[in-house]
């Protein structure tokens, strides 16, 4: 049963989407993703708030887009989660629960969850985008997930460097890269297991984390309790939930879900033309950079007069220099006041006051890394439907 | 006013944290309420797909020009890259169940 909250927030999602033109609430348990077979019913799990269903079985659930504009920090509640494989641990016993490190290390380790509690603990404040977040979007239509902009989300974790774990393990000479894998698995013995690898030296640059905290709780379950990798910057392909094993090896790893899967183009951009397939592919890495206007959903009809248009902005680790907003279909642009930095991988708050005259108006927003980068006009295409950023628009209507 | 209340939370949760272990996990997912539309060979779609995953994965997919391609496309990727244990015979149907119903 939904309880009060759930159902004011179900309730105001409804009315939101009601105002839409492209984004519209057939009922209050069903929402209409803005593209076409959008439709998704509104589900409700335990420890979640209602949310976008994409698939029961392995669970997959997007976050309402609303929740964007409550602020940097998405709550455990309300935060996507994507699963690959369906036997998932259900039964977990946190007591139990061993994380192992092996591979090309001196001393192989079995560490229980108190044990990795009881040792010095790190925060950071970071965002988790899946990889095919905003792939309902792309055109021609991909397979996959058809997900709208709500596969993202930004917390607070808390854990260990996973540094400081590879270092009581002592990493032996010849290592090349470190692979991870959780306690979900295939149904079939038949299907890859999920296990993805970083470089040694990306894995010891003390910012990757094992975390069994996320703001100030412990993980939700579907969010990868009791542990989860931490990869700051970095798509959420490699944040491997219900992590139970590390194991250093001495090549580049060449399972099912680096070799194939999550590839994205090996040219500028990372890009190819629309509906032609790369010659060659690269494993996916940082974000690219994106913003949004939270505060005006598409289609919203706005009085005419002085508004503040409210948004978030991230990328994959430079951190936020500038945003900049057009009220005018992208003709002239004004820089957005940046809200408080919570760090380089956090959602970056930018606010502008702007007046609006009676009419329609092509809403825009674009922001620009520390490194120079920023979004395209137009956007990037990829046979797999990863790396959207091009510069997002809301359509208003002012009287 | 809301933002300062749920800080206030966070922050009294944050205080609690990592005091204890949490109890056993026994998650339970809602019931599995989507089901494949009615079509030719729906029971031996059932009977192949259902095994790894719910229908929705099917009925989410988007709509494309070349629906038989598309299915046909998935359905080898489900067989080869995922070692779904299909029969040769049945592939064709399974094919032709998409191709017609989604």
């Amino acid at each position: 049963m939904f309880d009060r909250r759930d159902l004011l927030k179900g309730a105001g999602l409804a009315a939101v989407a009601a105002t839409l033109n492209s984004t519209k609430a057939l009922a209050l348990d069903t929402v209409t993703l803005p593209f076409a077979n959008g439709e998704r019913p509104l589900v409700k799990y335990p420890q979640k708030r209602p949310m976008i269903g994409l698939t029961s079985r392995p669970p997959q659930l997007e976050t309402p887009f609303a929740v964007f504009n409550d602020g940097p920090i998405t709550p455990n509640n309300a935060f996507f989660v994507r699963y690959h494989l369906a036997d998932l641990p259900y039964d977990l016993d946190p007591d139990k629960f061993t994380l192992e490190v092996k591979g090309k290390v001196d001393k192989p380790l079995k560490l229980s969850l108190k044990d990795i509690r009881k040792m010095k603990a790190t925060e950071l404040v970071a965002v988790n985008q899946c990889s095919g977040n905003s792939r309902g979007f792309f055109e021609p239509r991909v397979a996959g997930g058809q997900l709208a902009n709500g596969a993202m989300g930004c917390a607070r974790w808390r854990g260990v460097p996973l540094k400081s774990v590879l270092a009581m393990a002592g990493v032996q000479s010849g290592a090349k890269q470190v692979t991870f894998g959780g306690m979900d698995g295939p149904v079939s013995d038949k299907t890859p297991d999920f296990v993805k690898a970083l470089d040694l030296d990306h894995a010891t640059d003390g910012e990757v984390m094992l975390a069994y905290g996320m703001n100030g709780e412990d993980l939700p379950f579907l969010n990868g309790f009791p542990l989860r990798l931490i990869v700051p910057g970095y798509f959420g392909t490699y944040w491997v939930k219900h992590l139970n094993e590390i194991t250093v090896i001495d090549n580049v790893y060449d399972g099912f879900w680096m070799k194939s899967a999550y590839r994205i183009p090996d040219t500028p951009n990372n890009a190819v033309e629309p509906g032609t397939a790369p010659k060659a592919t690269i494993p996916i890495n940082r974000f690219t950079i994106r913003s949004f206007i939270t505060s005006v959903p598409d289609g919203a009809k706005l009085k005419a007069g002085a508004t503040t248009l409210r948004g978030i902005a991230f990328d994959g680790g430079k951190g936020i220099k500038e945003v900049q907003v057009s009220t005018d279909g992208g003709k002239t642009w004004t820089r957005a006041k940046l809200g408080k930095d919570l760090g380089k991988y956090a959602f970056r708050e930018w606010k502008l006051p702007v007046k609006l005259a009676a009419g329609s108006h092509e809403l825009k927003v674009r922001a620009t890394g520390n490194g120079g980068e920023t979004q395209p006009d137009t956007p990037r295409w990829n046979p797999a439907g990863y790396l959207r950023n091009v510069v997002e628009t809301v359509r208003v209507t002012v009287a | 006013m809301q933002r300062t209340v749920l800080l206030a939370i966070t922050l009294a949760l944050a205080a609690v944290a990592g005091s204890a272990l949490a109890a056993p996990v026994n998650y339970k997912t809602p019931d599995e309420v989507a089901a494949f539309k009615p079509g030719p060979n729906l029971e031996v779609v059932q009977g192949n797909c259902s095994a790894c995953h719910s229908s929705d994965y099917i009925a989410t997919q988007p709509p494309m020009k070349d629906k038989k391609g598309f299915w046909q496309a998935e359905v080898t990727k489900m067989i080869k890259v995922y070692g779904a244990p299909i029969d040769d015979a049945d592939v064709g149907k399974i094919v032709d169940y998409l191709a017609a119903t989604y």
